[in-house]
């Protein structure tokens, strides 16, 4: 079903590239215009950009401690900025600075795996529930009910917990499935709209077939809201994910460089050195915030009532 | 015989926990090939249910339709969903009556053209485009190769109405359907179309079935119109008959209320008192009972029988309009 979407959307997007005034491109110019959409895309842009680059812009290894920032370590005091080091050391004698950059890569692959994750899922389960209704919808849906019924956070805790060994994996589907129900909720509902709608009948009236009707006609109508939402997931599944590293039921290896452990490790060292909290909070909220505001600029550069 | 034969087409609407609710009640007419018929009436009387039924495109749960709809020899309602698929847009096609919502807003034009060519006659995209741009010159759509590569916001009411008349029409079909076309046009462009369906139908001839509560419209266009009220036809008569005389009170009264260019200028228009109610009765007399004129006493007790009038005039009422009586008349009655 995947690749069979991912083509139509690719023949989509051909065509609107050909013509230039699709859908797609209107929204785009209308985000150019906007500073809150210019401003979410520079943060999710730079984000991506280092998460990929960490590797190479960060200044010391992020794993290895440092035999001159153990020398400082003492248990009332954690080495602060330094000639080489320039946010420190962190609580076992590493360089913060480094491992703050690389952390950026973990959320960054747990949240897009997660988010396509859940995209693909909530779509194929929205999709069916659509396109085909009756019974299939019915039960389709009550199953979202369930994972919607249960608060967000909680779910994603009970199924990583579920597994024996926390690791990068468990994390990624523990957040995915939270955002499944929530997909294929916006997906049915969508294509629910879509098949009551007068040029889904124009095509009924055609004798079109009902695959091309639902793939042709009914689908490609009803992603606006499922790439808006998709987009307002990337930040949820960053917080989410770094909230079950938090709670410690993310990837067990201590030295891996992620926010999510790094803000856990760090409460013990509060009153020692805050910035280690500090930092890597105000890194998932940057990230966060910045996919937000692109979603929400998308969200209203995709409503066809700002269309001109 | 007659292409469409429609006889005693009900639809009925069946609702959970209230009583089912009759849509269509009982409707008998013909079409001829190369004819046009007018099926006329107010909002809610059963013409845009009654060509959704012959289209086979009502919803498939909550309702039943009875009756037959014969097409050359074939009642329609008697094929299976996949045959009636095939039939629809290569033997019946339908024009809707908003243009912009009737067509898929993020796929270009061409497509949506090409889209019944390759469906019903098998041809390959690249034949089917180049068929499809001669469509669109043929519905006066100027420049039509740049216009297969534009989406439906980007053209102007008037052509995208032509483009789904063009896209209606792409298959030749025998009867096309066109249920008010021009009522989200303005008027200049109402005639352009109005014009353009003429034409088509005269040059192919297919038959058309209008749909419209605009009596202009049918005066324009119709060779035959059925006037429903109530799911029921109330008068069916020749164009010309029906406006040079109007017997049904009901009839008469739409006519009355629309202004006239050779009327005295300040003549007030006589406006039919009150609105459809929302389940007409014809069980127990006639429905339009209580918003006529020149209602009896027996008209609330007796339905009113269908009569024939002789020529092809049809009437369903107990005191009809006298010929020749003006439409001032009916406002001290």
């Amino acid at each position: 079903m995947t690749s069979l979407l991912n083509r139509k959307k690719q023949r989509v997007d051909e065509l609107a590239e050909s013509a230039g005034t699709s859908l797609a491109a209107d929204a785009l110019r209308r985000m150019s215009r906007s500073p809150v959409a210019i401003i979410g895309a520079v943060i999710v842009v730079a984000f991506v950009l280092l998460a990929i680059l960490a590797p190479f812009l960060a200044p010391e290894d992020p794993y290895v401690r440092y035999p001159e920032l153990l020398d400082q370590l003492r248990p009332d005091s954690i080495p602060g900025p330094q000639p080489g080091f320039l946010l420190g050391s962190d609580e076992l004698g590493r360089d913060f600075f480094s491992r703050l950059l690389v952390g950026s890569q973990q959320s960054l692959i747990v949240g897009v795996g997660a988010t396509l994750f859940g995209l693909v899922v909530g779509m194929a389960i929205g999709g069916l529930a659509g396109a085909l209704g009756g019974w299939v919808d019915s039960a389709l849906m009550r199953f979202t009910d369930i994972l919607l019924s249960v608060p967000g956070l909680l779910l994603a805790i009970s199924i990583a917990a579920l597994a024996k060994k926390g690791s990068q994996t468990t994390v990624i589907i523990a957040v995915a499935v939270v955002s499944v129900p929530i997909f294929a909720r916006l997906l049915r509902g969508a294509m629910l709209a879509q098949r009551h709608s007068d040029h889904v009948l124009a095509a009924t009236s055609l004798g079109v077939k009902r695959k091309t009707i639902v793939f042709r006609h009914m689908l490609p109508n009803s992603l606006g809201p499922v790439i808006v939402q998709a987009t307002l997931t990337l930040a949820t599944s960053i917080i989410d994910a770094a909230a079950l590293s938090f709670l410690g039921l993310g990837d067990p290896d201590p030295s891996r460089a992620e926010w999510g452990l790094m803000l856990g490790n760090s409460q013990r060292y509060f009153d020692v050195k805050p910035e280690l909290a500090f930092y890597p909070a105000v890194a998932i909220i940057i990230v966060a915030l910045g996919f937000t505001l692109l979603g929400e600029s998308l969200r209203e550069a995709l409503d066809p009532k700002n269309r001109r | 015989m007659a292409l469409l034969e429609v006889r005693d087409l009900r639809v009925v609407f069946q609702r959970k926990g209230s009583a089912p609710f009759t849509a269509v009640d009982g409707v008998s007419f013909d079409v001829d090939p190369g004819q046009t018929i007018g099926v006329v009436g107010e909002s809610g009387c059963g013409k845009s249910v009654t060509s959704l039924a012959i289209m086979g495109l009502l919803p498939t749960r909550g309702n039943k339709v009875t009756g037959t709809v014969n097409f050359e020899g074939t009642d329609l309602l008697r094929l299976s969903k996949r045959q009636m698929r095939d039939r629809r847009g290569r033997d019946l096609g339908m024009v809707f009556q908003d243009p912009l919502s009737s067509l898929n807003p993020v796929i270009p034009i061409g497509l949506q053209v090409t889209e019944v060519l390759e469906r019903h006659r098998d041809m390959s995209r690249r034949k089917a485009m180049i068929e499809a741009a001669e469509l669109l010159d043929k519905v006066g759509i100027p420049d039509p190769k740049r216009r297969l590569d534009e989406y439906p916001h980007q053209l102007s009411g008037g052509m995208r109405q032509r483009a789904l008349i063009a896209i209606a029409l792409a298959c030749q079909p025998r009867l096309l359907i066109a249920d008010e076309p021009t009522t989200a046009l303005d008027v200049t462009i109402q005639a352009q179309i109005l014009s353009l369906l003429k034409e088509l139908v005269q040059d192919t001839g297919t038959a058309l079935i209008m749909i419209t509560h605009d009596l202009g419209v049918v005066a324009g266009l119709c060779d035959e119109v059925n006037v429903l009220y109530g799911g029921r036809v109330v008068e069916k008569a020749q164009r010309h008959e029906l406006f040079a005389q109007p017997r049904h009170p009901y009839t008469h009264g739409l006519l009355a209320s629309i202004p006239r260019l050779d009327a005295p200028r300040g003549e007030k228009l006589v406006p039919i008192k009150g609105s459809v109610a929302d389940n007409i009765p014809w069980d127990d007399g006639c429905a339009f009972a209580p918003r006529c004129p020149n209602a009896l006493d027996v008209c609330r007790e007796v339905t009113p029988p269908q009569e024939d009038q002789g020529g092809g005039r049809l009437l369903r009422c107990h005191n009809p309009v006298l010929p020749g009586t003006p439409a001032a008349q009916e406002v001290s009655a």
